[in-house]
């Protein structure tokens, strides 16, 4: 065995063992950090893979973002986790149906070779698959990609407009008006004469 | 250096690689160390006070007299704390910010990993920093650093946008993420002209602002409020627990001046052309970036909160986007070696 099989059996581990712990984990926030080891791990077997742009936008989105959101929510919420549990193995036919899917698709993947799909051969080191990608994206999929933005952008959109409460008698201002806001407006200069003597003769 | 190879056979990889890791790590340790020293004293003088003076001559031994003490207290986990987690927090924030060095370079030659897409690394790792603040926070298992952790946390999240952006102008102009052709795209007749930060000038400023925020360094360090939360995520941590904490915000800190240095004021380049090139251009620029860091500190009152929010999504992001497709249309045009 040389060393990359080693490196991606000890990552395989990684993966399955945090794919596990996700759903066995108690604390919900134990289980969200399983998940991120997960997503990390997945990154380095794509690096394997030599596929370094996806590994790093990998890491990047799902793990620099997508997950700390997540992390926040979980911690937020109060979670019951006996309640959580309750159907647990009410979802065992679907979980099932889901694995066998699952597993259909990867034999489809690792038996491509019978079926004609030739395996990649390896790029020299100074090919850089950022660039290759992009020209893709850009030019023979832009359509899918722009289709793809405008998707997201709506869902965003929706998820906005679903929780978004115009709530009446908000204290909120507008920095606008604020920065708009001149001495006059809220300073008046008044010119009093001395009244300390006057003052002085109503005490006594 | 042959000889060495020669004894060490196989293993020679490792060890050279693990001696670079130290060449890299160590200075950059006394660097934390001496920023903290430096703040101190450049604040003072700003306040018209002395800072600290009395530990050696100028004070110079101060931060080791720190580092000593720090060591040397209990490191105390709170009551109900979740314990693995407190732990684990300050080493996940102190990770990312020493790895982002790896691909850092310091002239054309030394460089610990040229990699093709060092920018996106550094993305990617320092994203990862956010984890140490939300968990110390969370592992706590205090409110106040909850709270704090929360704060911040959102504000980290909210300014990487920003700053990704930014750096979208930068890989643009540069057309690589290759952090040594960035700074080689720099260089040219005019010196200082050259650099990047004139034609993404308003990238260069939101890059900077959003830096700072993202450090949650002063005029956003809402994370500290000493009135409601004390001093946010890490208030429930002591000894060196707490210190590592801190020496993860400075290397960052150092981290940021460094990118800003390579990516938008030419890295090494000479900024007259008939000077050479060196590490020491370098090096000055960084200290100029951190000493901008420091200066905000002392000039600027906080930010409020729902401000830090507005400034980063509803100026900052619209001002890099208009700018990337003002850029991208210029790039189009005969026009566009004002971009390169």
């Amino acid at each position: 065995m040389d060393f990359t099989s080693l490196v991606f059996y000890l990552f395989s581990a990684i993966l399955v063992v945090a794919g596990l712990r996700v759903v066995t984990a108690r604390n919900p926030v134990h289980s969200a950090l399983a998940l991120v080891l997960a997503f990390f791990t997945g990154a380095c077997l794509w690096m394997l893979l030599e596929a370094e742009f996806l590994a790093i936008t990998l890491v990047l989105v799902y793990v620099g973002a997508v997950m700390v959101l997540f992390l926040f929510v979980v911690m937020m919420l109060d979670i019951n986790i006996e309640e959580m549990r309750r159907g647990f193995w009410d979802y065992l036919p679907l979980a099932a149906l889901v694995a066998v899917l699952m597993a259909i698709e990867m034999i489809t993947v690792l038996a491509g070779e019978r079926f004609g799909l030739a395996p990649p051969s390896p790029k020299p080191a100074d090919y850089s698959n950022t660039r290759e990608l992009g020209l893709l994206i850009y030019t023979d999929y832009v359509y899918a990609f722009e289709l793809a933005a405008v998707i997201l952008l709506v869902a965003i959109v929706a998820a906005i407009a679903l929780t978004l409460r115009r709530r009446p008698g908000r204290k909120s201002v507008d920095p606008a008006e604020q920065v708009k806001v001149r001495r006059a407006d809220r300073v008046r200069l008044v010119s009093l004469k001395p009244q300390k003597a006057e003052a002085r003769e109503e005490e006594a | 250096m042959e000889f060495f190879q020669e004894l060490l056979g196989p293993a020679w990889t490792p060890v050279w690689t693990l001696a670079k890791i130290v060449a890299i790590v160590a200075p950059l340790m006394i660097g934390v160390a001496y920023l903290t020293y430096a703040e101190r004293r450049i604040i003072g003088f700003m306040q018209v006070r002395l800072g600290c003076n009395r530990v050696g001559p100028f004070g110079l031994l101060q931060p080791i007299a720190d580092g000593l003490k720090l060591m040397f207290k209990e490191i105390v986990i709170p009551t109900g704390a979740s314990r693995g987690l407190y732990i684990l927090a300050p080493v996940l924030a102190m990770a990312p910010a020493l790895a982002a060095w790896a691909v850092i370079p310091f002239t054309d030659t030394l460089v610990l990993a040229n990699i093709d897409a060092g920018l996106l690394y550094i993305m990617a790792v320092t994203s990862m920093g956010v984890y140490g603040v939300v968990l110390a926070g969370w592992a706590s298992n205090s409110k106040y650093a909850f709270l704090g952790s929360m704060r911040s946390a959102a504000q980290i999240v909210s300014y990487e946008i920003a700053m990704g952006f930014a750096l979208v102008g930068v890989l643009m102009s540069a057309q690589s993420l290759n952090l040594v052709d960035i700074v080689n795209g720099q260089k040219g007749e005019w010196g200082m002209l050259e650099w990047y930060f004139l034609p993404l000038f308003p990238l260069f400023l939101v890059y900077l602002i959003s830096g700072v925020a993202e450090l949650n360094r002063a005029p956003f360090d809402v994370a500290e409020g000493e009135s409601e939360i004390v001093a946010g995520f890490h208030v429930d941590y002591s000894g060196m627990a707490f210190a590592i904490f801190f020496l993860a915000e400075y290397a960052n800190m150092i981290l940021v001046a460094t990118l800003t240095s390579l990516l938008f004021l030419g890295g090494w380049l000479s900024p007259v052309p008939f000077l050479p090139d060196g590490f020491h251009w370098l090096a000055a620029k960084i200290a100029f970036v951190l000493f901008l860091f420091l200066w905000f500190r002392a000039t600027f009152p906080r930010y409020r909160y729902d401000q830090i929010m507005r400034l980063g999504w509803k100026v900052f992001i619209p001002v890099t986007l208009v700018w990337l497709v003002l850029m991208g249309a210029v790039m189009q045009t005969p026009l566009g070696y004002l971009f390169h």
